[in-house]
């Protein structure tokens, strides 16, 4: 199948802050199945980095391996991307929000990604709290393979070839939760309006920003008896609350009683109403409380599920120069004939 | 027969009993003397009570590899001793504890017993159970000086540079040498016919460990990212980079840090961590051994395909599998020369003493920036944890970094479309941007899957084949730009050749010495990287036949040029030692005399 992208764009396409158009933030046309989630969520991004007026060069995007881990080739094309090994995109934007603390680095993965082969790395990019956005497109299933389960297939969820997951799901959200991750948060590729100040939200968080998107796969899993398809989701989803992003000196409007605005670290905020009773979004053990209240009643918990607006991410804690370490030269980094004569000195 | 400045001691010690520094303390003392000396610790993979070793061979010759045969072993293990006994040559010395006496069968009747009552000394003169563990060991230091005819004042000059800023240790401890001193001086003629005599062979040389050289030539070379997981024997690379990095890029005022080191989960995430950084135009690098390497091949063959520098070290340790993880080996060569699935090659560098360390681990920084791959240094666990004699370490002052081929945003901003895999040069080395260089030019997709020269995904199968064989094109560069082989010779004088690299070094230039004696003349390549150019196969060309020296079972290095070069097989011996212990002249000079007799 061929895929041409119309190239006729109205020649008064808004521009944001920055003098770009939603076109700058645009990518290769998508060659997943018609209907993914995932294009949702790539749209959700570009809209999200539009909206933000980021320069799309300052965001480096990543992935690892599966449909979900694709993507980055469909937004984002004025950005650098590395689409690195299966279950290893941690790793690979570890060393590189290491070599440049002052790009934004946008993190793709998928459930059999980040929850199977990629575990390892997941779970240690949170511990380290990478100032980055790690955003799971989560179909339950391994799309790329024809449809297997994935770990976070639900215990007793059927597949479209009828047979039924026997093992327990792994929550990444209550994982993130029990692991220290300043930012949690989960949402439905569905969702949009959710979606985007979420993604937002995650961009401004100057820590590990994990979002759990349900992104339901229409070719392998989202037929009757399956727990990630279209209609089950829209069923049993369930929020903390309302998002909405304000950007930073402007005025929040809206004030009700049952309201909470937090304010992100470069002033920013997130106003959330409608907020779920007995939940604290700066309070880990309301969040966990919340997550295991839904997943007891069989809901789909969404929305911002915490958050620890200041945190002191990777770069704070080594105590790194403020200069990206890409930029520094000789004059800094070499010691030099003299130091290297003393020492040899010393090593007689 | 009086052996001045020729024998070898061994000391056999308990482990976690603080007897290092004492042993390296005496090693010390000989180098200071102006005698050439080379330590080799023989140690367990265990962190306290079992048997461990310290070597140490005097040479005033200047041969630094191991030499089989112990002229004078120090006994301070009970666990070990049966088999320490057993090891010293006819006619050598025993030193022991002879607090209590010693069994019959530990009597041997050509070696001589030297019983010093080292547990009795401490006994009478220290009430703290620690004191007493440690300060035994400075007084078999004092009593090996006084039967050595070592310098005292040395020794007093080393305790006083150990302990400066904590002055108060110097006394108790030259109390405990001068203790050792006076038995020996009480109870033995003294000094005996092995001894140290001063001589002026050290010059402007140093004792240091191949791991702080790597770690330290990577401080000079600007890697500024470090990501590794611990593992013996490299774990000293980073540590010492740590501590160089430490004192060279902190900022005085600020307490801010021109580096950044993390500890990695895992030998996977270590190696990711460098490809992201050095992707991102950070100078990174990971240290690891044998297994490591093992677990690291799948990202080091998409540093292959995506073309994304790294710096690799490789400290190799006995395999297979865990193998012997304290001891040594030359065994990862295939396994490192063809990491990852795929038609995949890396190009390696072979350091052979702590300044080779330093040079080529600074060297592999530009290297792979220049070609855009993983370079891999193979040092081992002989040249790693060991103190080596080696020439001081040079650093041209003038030397800039080579970053290899960048596009700038003004570059960019004056070219027409970008394509990140182009061989604009006809050098199969392309152009590469870093990620946020420029608004609208230069963004590419870097991937481990198949593209066209402008990144762009592909299954086509003529652009999947001209990838390849411009990456074929840039393993010819990079063989022009490796270091080359050194020549012991000006001109070729034998029909025999000999190739070596590594750790193999001492030992076989001092086979060649001894063959040369017997009228073996043999023309002699070291190895210093692979790929292997024109010189490496004009001097196996030149030759009938030519023994190539390596300590693994399987012959990897030569399995590597036959494979590399399309040499005739029977061309190229085998001398190999792989027995986890560093290779002896012995045994290199007995495999070729036997090889010469049935040829």
């Amino acid at each position: 199948m061929t895929y041409v992208r119309p190239t006729f764009r109205h020649p008064d396409l808004p521009k944001n802050k920055i003098d770009f158009t939603k076109k700058d933030y645009e990518g290769a046309l998508s060659t997943l199945c018609a209907g993914c989630g995932h294009d949702s969520i790539s749209g959700a991004i570009i809209q999200a980095c539009f909206e933000l007026a980021i320069e799309p060069h300052r965001i480096a995007k990543l992935s690892g391996i599966g449909c979900s881990s694709k993507t980055p080739a469909y937004f984002l094309g004025n950005s650098h991307g590395f689409n690195s090994v299966h279950g290893r995109m941690p790793s690979v934007a570890t060393g590189a929000y290491l070599a440049n603390r002052d790009l934004v680095y946008f993190g793709v993965s998928g459930d059999g990604d980040s929850a199977s082969i990629g575990m390892g790395q997941f779970v240690h990019a949170i511990r380290r709290n990478l100032n980055m956005v790690y955003l799971v497109m989560n179909n339950g299933c391994y799309g790329l393979t024809k449809g297997q389960d994935s770990a976070t297939a639900d215990n007793g969820s059927k597949s479209k070839a009828g047979s039924t997951n026997m093992f327990n799901a792994i929550d990444l959200v209550g994982l993130g939760l029990e692991l220290g991750a300043t930012f949690v948060a989960r949402s439905f590729s569905g969702d949009k309006a959710q979606l985007i100040p979420l993604i937002k939200a995650a961009i401004k968080h100057p820590g590990f920003a994990l979002i759990d998107v349900i992104s339901p796969c229409v070719t392998f899993n989202n037929n009757v008896g399956s727990t990630k398809s279209y209609d089950y989701v829209r069923e049993h989803i369930d929020a903390t609350s309302t998002v909405d992003f304000v950007p930073i000196m402007e005025e929040i409007t809206a004030n009700y009683e049952d309201s909470k605005e937090i304010t992100l670290h470069d002033g920013s905020a997130l106003q959330l109403q409608k907020l779920h009773q007995g939940w604290n979004p700066e309070d880990r053990l309301s969040a966990m409380t919340a997550l295991q209240n839904a997943k007891e009643k069989g809901e789909i918990l969404t929305g911002l599920v915490y958050i620890e607006p200041n945190t002191n991410a990777l770069h704070d804690v080594l105590q790194t120069t403020k200069t990206p370490l890409n930029t520094l030269k000789e004059d800094l980094l070499c010691p030099g004939i003299d130091a290297l004569e003393a020492l040899n000195e010393s090593l007689r | 027969m009086t052996k001045v400045n020729d024998f070898v001691v061994r000391f056999a010690n308990v482990n976690g009993t603080g007897s290092a520094s004492a042993n390296s303390m005496f090693a010390k003392a000989i180098f200071r003397m102006g005698v050439p000396v080379t330590p080799k610790n023989i140690f367990p993979s265990n962190i306290q009570g079992l048997p461990t070793w310290y070597e140490v061979r005097v040479n005033e010759k200047g041969y630094l590899g191991r030499r089989e045969g112990i002229d004078l072993m120090v006994s301070v293990n009970p666990q070990s001793m049966l088999k320490d006994v057993q090891s010293v040559r006819s006619g050598g010395y025993f030193m022991y504890d002879n607090t209590k006496p010693l069994h019959k069968e530990y009597i041997r009747e050509d070696i001589t017993y030297l019983g010093i009552p080292l547990m009795g000394i401490c006994m009478e003169q220290y009430t703290d159970p620690r004191q007493r563990q440690l300060f035994k060991n400075i007084i078999y230091v004092g009593a090996l000086s006084a039967l050595l005819d070592i310098e005292f004042a040395v020794l007093e000059q080393l305790l006083a540079e150990q302990f400066k800023g904590k002055e108060k240790l110097v006394a108790p401890n030259v109390q405990a040498l001068q203790l050792g001193v006076k038995y020996v001086q009480e109870n033995f003629t003294f000094p005996l016919e092995i001894r140290v005599e001063r001589r002026d062979l050290v010059g402007k040389r140093i004792m240091f460990d191949g791991n702080g050289a790597c770690g330290l030539g990577a401080v000079f070379a600007g890697a500024t990212v470090a990501a590794w997981y611990p593992i013996t024997p490299s774990t000293s690379v980073v540590e010492k980079f740590e501590k160089y990095a430490k004192k060279f890029r902190t900022d005085k005022e600020t307490g801010e840090k021109n580096f950044a080191i993390v500890q990695a989960e895992d030998e996977l995430a270590a190696i990711g961590m460098v490809i992201g950084a050095n992707w991102n135009g950070a100078r990174s690098f990971t240290a690891t051994s044998g297994p490591g390497v093992s677990l690291m091949n799948e990202f080091l063959g998409l540093g292959y395909f995506a073309e994304i520098p790294a710096v690799l070290i490789d400290v190799q340790r006995t395999g297979p599998s865990t193998g012997m993880p304290t001891r040594t080996q030359q065994s990862d060569i295939t396994l490192a020369a063809y990491a990852s699935h795929g038609d995949t090659k890396h190009v390696l560098l072979f350091p052979s003493n702590p300044k080779d360390c330093f040079e080529l681990t600074a060297d592999a920084f530009d290297l792979a920036e220049r070609l855009q791959t993983p370079i891999i240094v193979l040092t081992d666990l002989d040249l790693g944890m060991n103190d080596h004699m080696s020439e001081p370490f040079e650093w041209d002052e003038s030397r800039k970094y080579d970053r290899g081929k960048v596009y700038t945003a003004e570059d960019l901003e004056n070219m027409g479309r970008f394509g990140r895999y182009l061989d604009s040069d006809g050098d199969g080395i392309p152009y590469r941007t870093y990620p946020g260089t420029h608004p609208t030019k230069g963004s590419y997709f870097t991937r481990g899957t198949s593209r066209d020269e402008y990144a762009v995904y592909t299954e086509d199968s003529a652009v999947y084949v001209r990838n390849m064989q411009r990456l074929e094109k840039k393993w010819d560069t990079a063989k022009d730009i490796v270091p080359k082989p050194h020549f012991y010779q000006q001109k070729n004088m034998s029909p025999l050749g000999v190739i070596f690299f590594g750790t193999s070094t001492y030992s076989s230039e001092e086979a060649i010495d001894l063959l040369r004696e017997q009228d073996v003349v043999l023309d002699a390549m070291q190895l210093k990287a692979f790929p292997f150019n024109k010189d490496v196969e004009q001097f196996i060309e030149d030759h009938e036949v030519v023994f190539v020296i390596e300590q693994n079972r399987d012959a990897q290095m030569r399995s590597l040029l036959i494979n590399e070069l399309e040499i005739n097989p029977k061309k190229l011996i085998r001398v190999l030692n792989y027995d986890g212990m560093p290779i002896t002249a012995d045994k290199i000079v007995k495999e070729i005399s036997k090889n010469l007799v049935t040829n």
